[in-house]
């Protein structure tokens, strides 16, 4: 797969806030119909790492490719456009909207012509009914309904469905499962697979191991903004991955390795471990 | 939505059919309407509570609040507040009485004016609340201030006084029919079926804009947007709706309606003061909680709002043709606006509280 061109690779990215550096050389690549896995304790860069991506915040640093070409970002929007779908925790969507009015929510289809068009009620509900019954969540069977209606996980389900809908080619979850029970983020696992047997390239974040195992091709650590370990499902144990992620003794190594060598070389970190 | 009480109910099938009421606020609304309606009714039967007078004191008085209360409705939806209306009629009838009455302008070229005035203090109000981040509720008690000292200011350096008037020879035939006459209609000739007598101008303006904000809000694509804003200002943003330029558009409809009550109150009365109508505040913002539309915003229904503005004018206006004390209004409002914000709220948690017990 590595001779093929990723659909978004970072290159030696750097994002500072004033005088607070909070990424360190980032280098990954996703390819399509891949799942990277984004590890790492809370204020690690996570969260800033992925709004890098997603147009909200500019790199200091660096370079944002997709399918190989520099690519730069005003605003989200932008993104969006390019096809980097982020999908928050709660599924970013509105409570008291109708499935099929949330899912077009500012692309709402229409009937009739030029001054009497009409907002296509019907429509709209077939298609975003359809459009998440096909990522397998049949339960969502009435576009009438109100979105605050379904659980979480079928929240984060119908999001998800209306980026892939929309043309998102990258999907970035933020912690979709934190907040969801063992069968609710069975569900969400499953979509994620779902979007990577489509094609999309993926980058999921989350705190548990069964959940990363479930679905990573690809796996990547960071700790303190820099990228510790990257590495490729099947290159670890799933022991030393749970030791990773539950900050274990592997993790501590990792970290006291980092912060020694940051200091020694101007803040360069070292290349991550295999 | 139906699904949505069914998951939340857990119950058998009538008990989710009770609960029916709260899948709609604007069902609610009616019901409440209906209740105050035959009440009144009941106790007003005597008192000519039903009669084309009787009723044309509620409509009218229900027309000026509703015209307002319909684009106040919107903004609440789109999780926004203007209380500067109250400050905008007076502002609107000054402007309209000064340019027509002192200086003596065509009516059509002072209504024209007066609109375009109120637009620009919308502009302004929602430019500030965009730009600024302040909530709207301050912003606007600002404006509010600020345009009632304004009118105050203007109209004693112009006119140099607070009481202004028009004269018949100011308005046409034409403007007055729109704007400001009593209209009655009758079956056949003086003996006929009156259908109704004592109709102001108002009532017809506040039909007409209730049909067209319906169209706006629940048919058009573009009302997804109001609902799409109050719902998740950021998730919006996102999915490319030109959210200020939509809360601009809002507050300027807000203030071209109350400058329409104000021109409307101006052609019917021949006068015009300065008073700001602190009471319009109040009426507005009751008429648009009792007709089911959320304070947290994402959520509303014209027609709900319509018929809440005519319960609170039932209340305030219907019980002086009833054996009730005519005291007792307020308390029933109070009561009434109690019960539906209670009734909104159960609504929302219903709606938005998905347990996962269920199923
Ligand atoms: N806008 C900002 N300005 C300054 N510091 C920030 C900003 N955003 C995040 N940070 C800092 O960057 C670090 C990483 O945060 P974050 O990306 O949210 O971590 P994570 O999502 O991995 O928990 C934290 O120390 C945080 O305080
Ligand atoms: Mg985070």
């Amino acid at each position: 797969m590595s001779d093929k061109t990723p659909i978004i690779e970072l290159r030696k990215v750097d994002k500072s806030f004033g005088p607070i550096d909070v990424l360190h050389e980032i280098s990954l690549k996703v390819h399509e119909g891949e799942v990277l896995c984004l590890l790492g304790d809370n204020g690690a860069g996570k969260s800033t790492l992925i709004k890098t991506l997603a147009g909200v915040h500019a790199p200091t640093r660096g370079e944002i490719l997709m399918d190989g070409n520099p690519v730069s970002f005003a605003r989200p929007k932008d993104a969006q456009e390019a096809g980097i779908a982020t999908v928050h925790q709660f599924g970013g969507t509105f409570p008291l909207m109708s499935i099929g009015r949330s899912f077009f929510a500012g692309v709402e289809p229409t009937k009739g012509f030029g001054p009497f068009r009409v907002y296509d009620r019907k429509k709209a509900n077939e298609i975003a009914v359809k459009a998440v019954q096909d990522f397998g969540i049949t339960r969502i069977d009435d576009g009438d309904r109100l979105v605050g209606g379904l659980s979480g996980g079928e929240r984060q389900s119908l999001a998800i469905a209306r980026a892939v809908h929309f043309g998102a080619r990258v999907l970035i979850l933020d912690e979709p499962t934190a907040a969801l029970g063992v069968k609710q983020a069975a569900h969400v696992l499953r979509i994620v697979n779902e979007a990577k047997r489509r094609g999309l390239a993926v980058i999921f974040i989350t705190h548990q191991v069964m959940h990363a195992m479930a679905v990573g091709d690809h796996f990547a650590v960071l700790i303190r903004g820099a990228i510790a370990a990257d590495f490729r499902k099947g290159e670890k144990s799933r022991e030393e991955i749970a030791d990773l992620m539950a900050g274990g003794e592997s993790m501590a190594d990792l970290e006291a390795n980092i912060e020694g060598y940051m200091e020694t070389h101007e803040g360069h970190p070292p290349a991550p471990a295999r | 939505m139906t699904d949505a009480t069914r998951n939340n109910s857990g119950a058998g099938p009538g008990f989710a059919g009770l609960l029916g009421i709260f899948r709609r606020t604007e069902v609610g609304a009616f019901a409440g309407l209906l209740i105050i309606f035959v009440f009144f009714s009941y106790f007003g039967w005597d008192r000519n509570f039903l009669s084309p007078l009787g009723a044309a004191s509620w409509l009218n008085f229900a027309s000026t609040v509703g015209i307002i209360a319909i684009p106040i409705g919107f903004l609440m939806i789109a999780g926004e507040l203007d209380i500067s209306v109250g400050a905008m009629v007076p502002a609107s009838k000054i402007v309209l009485a000064i340019a027509v009455g002192f200086f003596g302008l065509n009516i059509w070229i002072g209504i024209l004016l007066t609109i375009l005035i109120a637009g620009g203090i919308g502009w302004v109000n929602g430019m500030l609340v965009t730009r600024t981040n302040v909530p709207s509720l301050i912003v606007t008690l600002a404006t509010l201030f600020a345009v009632g000292g304004l009118t105050l200011f203007f109209s004693i350096l112009i006119t140099d006084t607070t009481q202004l008037g028009l004269t018949d020879a100011d308005t046409d035939a034409a403007s007055e029919f729109i704007f400001g006459t009593y209209h009655t209609f009758r079956l056949g000739d003086e003996n006929g079926l009156t259908l109704w007598q004592g109709v102001q101008s108002s009532v017809f303006i506040w039909l007409a804009i209730v049909a067209a904000c319906y169209y706006f809000l629940h048919v058009s694509p573009w009302g997804n947007w109001v609902f799409a804003l109050g719902g998740d200002k950021e998730s919006a943003r996102n999915a490319g709706i030109p959210i200020n330029q939509l809360k601009i558009g809002l507050f300027m409809l807000t203030a071209v309606a109350a400058s329409i009550v104000g021109i409307s109150e101006t052609v019917l009365s021949n006068s015009a003061s300065t008073t700001t109508q602190f009471t319009m505040i109040f009426n507005t913002i009751i008429a648009v909680v009792v007709g089911g539309v959320l304070l947290t915003g994402g959520f509303g229904n014209v027609l709900g709002i319509a018929f809440g503005t005519t319960t609170l004018a039932i209340v305030q206006q219907g019980i002086n043709y009833t054996t009730f004390d005519r005291n007792l209004s307020n308390l029933i409002i109070g009561v009434m606006l109690l019960i539906a914000v209670l009734m909104n709220e159960t609504f929302r948690k219903m709606a938005t509280n998905w347990s996962s017990a269920k199923k």
